[in-house]
C-alpha cells in the first residue's frame, strides 16, 4: 500500500472553490537511467491521476517521466455539496491506488 | 586490450544513455504542434510560475495559471506542459472544467538540464494561449542513482 497524503478542507462553504493537495509515494523511475549492473531500469511511472467529487470528475491529469518521484499535485475545485473527494492514481506495472477524503458543504 | 581501444571503449559506455531520443527544441515544437494542431497560439493570460535557477534538477516546483472566469460558458479546459531537453518533450497534461473553479496546477518536475519550459492552456472556445520560463539546472536529474 502506497503513502499516501492528501491535503483539503474538511468543511467549505457551498461555491467556494477550495485547493486540494495530494502526495503519493512512488519512484517514477524514467526508463531512461542506467542501473547500478548498466541496463536501463525499467520503466515503472503513474500516468494518470483522476479526482472525482461526489462521482463527478473534477481534475484529471496525465504524467510522463518527468514528474518527480513522489509525484505532488495541487489543484483546485468548486465546493458543490457535501460527500466524498475521491483521488486515484494509476500507471505503470499494473500501479492503481485510491484514497478518499470526506468535506461538509455549508 | 591496448590503451587507445580501451579509451574508445569507455567513451561509448560513457555516451550510450544519453544516446537515446532526446527531446529537442524541435521535438517540443512537433508534441506543441499535436495538442494545438495549427492554431494560433497567443502568449497571453497563462503563467508559469519557476525558480529561474535550479539547483537540483530531480524536484523543480512548478505552478501554471491561467486567468478565466471558469464558467459553464467559458473555461480553461486543458493545461499541457513541455520542455527541450528531458528524454521527451511531453511534462503533463491536465483536465479541467468549471468544476475545477480555478485553472491553477501545481506539481514538482525533473529537468535533465538548463532548458525552456512551455505551459499551453486550451480555453473553452478552442483558443490556445502559452507562456514559458527559460530556467537553469545546476545538478541535472536522473545522472546519479536515487537513494
Amino acid at each position: 500500500m502506497a503513502n499516501i497524503l492528501v491535503n483539503a478542507p474538511k468543511t467549505a462553504k457551498r461555491g467556494d472553490v477550495v485547493e486540494i493537495k495530494a502526495l503519493i509515494m512512488h519512484p517514477m523511475e524514467t526508463g531512461f537511467r542506467p542501473g547500478p549492473n548498466g541496463q536501463i531500469i525499467p520503466r515503472n511511472i503513474i500516468e494518470h491521476f483522476t479526482a472525482t467529487w461526489n462521482d463527478a470528475e473534477i481534475f484529471a491529469i496525465e504524467m510522463s517521466p518527468a514528474i518527480s518521484a513522489n509525484p505532488f499535485i495541487s489543484f483546485f475545485a468548486v465546493a458543490t455539496e457535501s460527500g466524498k473527494i475521491r483521488l486515484r492514481w494509476t500507471g505503470d506495472q499494473g500501479f492503481a491506488v485510491e484514497e478518499q477524503v470526506a468535506i461538509t458543504v455549508e | 586490450m591496448d590503451r587507445r581501444r580501451f579509451l574508445a571503449g569507455t567513451a561509448v559506455l560513457a555516451l550510450l544513455p544519453f544516446d537515446r531520443a532526446a527531446a529537442t527544441p524541435d521535438a517540443m515544437a512537433e508534441a506543441i504542434r499535436k495538442v494545438v494542431g495549427g492554431a494560433v497560439v497567443r502568449e497571453e493570460r497563462v503563467k508559469l510560475d519557476m525558480p529561474p535557477l535550479i539547483e537540483n534538477g530531480n524536484t523543480v516546483p512548478l505552478t501554471v495559471s491561467v486567468e478565466s472566469p471558469m464558467t459553464d460558458g467559458d473555461y480553461v479546459k486543458a493545461i499541457h506542459v513541455f520542455n527541450e531537453k528531458n528524454p521527451q518533450p511531453n511534462v503533463l497534461s491536465a483536465k479541467l472544467s468549471p468544476r475545477t473553479g480555478r485553472a491553477v496546477v501545481g506539481t514538482r518536475i525533473k529537468l535533465g538540464d538548463s532548458q525552456k519550459i512551455v505551459a499551453i492552456a486550451e480555453t473553452s472556445d478552442g483558443k490556445f494561449w502559452s507562456a514559458s520560463a527559460d530556467v537553469i539546472v545546476t545538478l541535472a536529474a536522473c545522472l546519479e542513482e536515487s537513494t
